[in-house]
């Protein structure tokens, strides 16, 4: 399936919107918008997306750009990190009512 | 509330002609997870959302031709304010519920098209007038009551895209309902010609109102599958009574009458019994004979007409730009 928004028939396509909502917080997905090109689409995330003082810095991105990942092979992608508890400080018990551990 | 039939309950002997990806959906429905755009999903299950989602969408964007015809006469210049930060927000709204359903492989301007064309459908609420300033008051508390209350349980919709969006909307939506509801309060306690106003208004729109929660659950054909897919979470029915619940005693701090004389509460059932809805009105308003349909689709339409040289223009101006980037 092509990125909704790239198909021919669209006159304008559809851009993914990620908005940081105040200093020190990184920027976040927060939906997507139609605009004609780079400039207007970061103009309507302002008017889409911030109308009540939700951001301080917006990022807009073709939805066509994204690569993702397959999602029918979510199982086999993803199962380095099962079985791999000890990657958790949580699966280190001994040291239980130990301080500053 | 009872449980709906649950169609990818499969049986053992029937097993095998379930595909893995089926399965997965179906476990993913069964754990009350969420689908999303690029998951396997049945047909059915995209069908019913991109007629649901668009359906939303053209509600959301029909919804603001009422109340865009008082901004140019609101009582004051806050009043004006409010009102078309209102209109924005229904815009948006609109706009976030098309890219949901873009999500599903649905172009936006093929829903464009099916709008202005009169195919598509959209809430038969926004098909009555809105004659007096007391209108933007009762399409505040009672409309968008309404809305609020189909919506608040679609924030959690299977279909990850329209919940995120449902999320947004229904947090803007309280504003809504609540300057509604102070400019009925306001009416009512002013003269007696602004309270009649408010009264009439509130008249007008509360069975419409009720009526934007669909048609009663037995002559719901669609209903239990979308319960089943955990896009709906409660029957039309169940709530309308809720609804019903909340207004009688917001109606009492307003000081106005529910139209209903049938309207009374019943100790046994612990909710209120209502008179029957005129489902023939509905059924003739969605039909596209209501009291403003021909006009809110012909207005749509210009404005989709008069701003083509402008889309135009822009995809225009974006191309040039990007062979430019280019050279």
């Amino acid at each position: 399936m092509s990125a909704p928004g790239a198909s021919e028939k669209e006159i304008w396509p559809l851009w993914e919107v990620f908005v940081r909502s105040s200093r020190g917080i990184s920027h976040t997905h927060v939906g997507s918008l139609h605009a004609p090109d780079a400039t207007l689409a970061v103009r309507n995330a302002r008017d889409l997306y911030t109308r009540r003082n939700e951001g301080v810095s917006i990022w807009v991105v073709p939805a066509d750009a994204i690569t993702t990942s397959d999602p029918d092979a979510k199982g086999a992608f993803f199962e380095s990190p099962a079985g791999k508890n000890y990657r958790h400080a949580s699966y280190y018990t001994k040291s239980e009512g130990v301080k500053h551990l | 509330m009872t449980i709906p039939p649950v169609p990818y309950a499969i049986a053992p002997e029937n097993a095998a002609t379930v595909s893995a990806e089926e399965q997965q959906f179906n476990d993913l429905i069964a754990a009350d997870s969420r689908i999303e755009p690029r998951d396997w999903m049945p047909d059915g299950y995209r069908k019913t959302l991109i007629r649901q989602i668009s359906q939303h969408a053209h509600s959301e964007i029909i919804g603001m031709q009422p109340e865009g015809n008082w901004i140019t006469r609101a009582p004051s210049l806050k009043r004006k304010a409010i009102l078309l930060a209102k209109v924005q927000d229904e815009a948006g709204h609109g706009l976030y519920l098309y890219s949901a359903a873009q999500t599903l492989g649905v172009s936006r301007d093929l829903m464009t098209d099916q709008l202005i064309a009169g195919k598509a459908r959209y809430s038969s609420i926004f098909n009555y007038p809105s004659p007096t300033w007391a209108d933007m008051g009762s399409i505040g508390w009672l409309v968008d009551g309404a809305a609020i209350c189909n919506q608040v349980p679609l924030c959690r919709a299977s279909y990850g895209p329209y919940g995120r969006a449902m999320v947004r909307i229904c947090k803007e939506e309280s504003f809504h309902q609540r300057q509604g509801f102070e400019i009925l309060l306001e009416l009512m306690n002013g003269t007696p010609a602004q309270r009649e106003m408010a009264q009439d208004s509130v008249n007008r729109w509360y069975w419409p109102a009720l009526q934007m929660f669909g048609p009663p659950d037995d002559d719901s054909p669609n209903s239990a599958q979308s319960m089943a897919w955990n896009i709906k979470r409660f029957s039309n029915d169940d709530l309308r009574q809720r609804f019903v619940g909340m207004l009688v005693p917001q109606a009492e701090v307003l000081g106005v009458t529910l139209p209903d004389p049938d309207l009374r509460w019943n100790e046994e059932k612990g909710a209120y019994d209502m008179g029957e809805i005129d489902w023939t009105e509905f059924h003739e308003v969605l039909a596209g004979r209501g009291p403003a349909n021909a006009r809110r689709l012909q207005r749509r339409r210009d404005a989709h007409n008069e701003g083509q040289w402008v889309r135009e223009a822009a995809a225009a101006y974006a191309a040039k730009q990007a062979v430019k980037a280019v050279a």
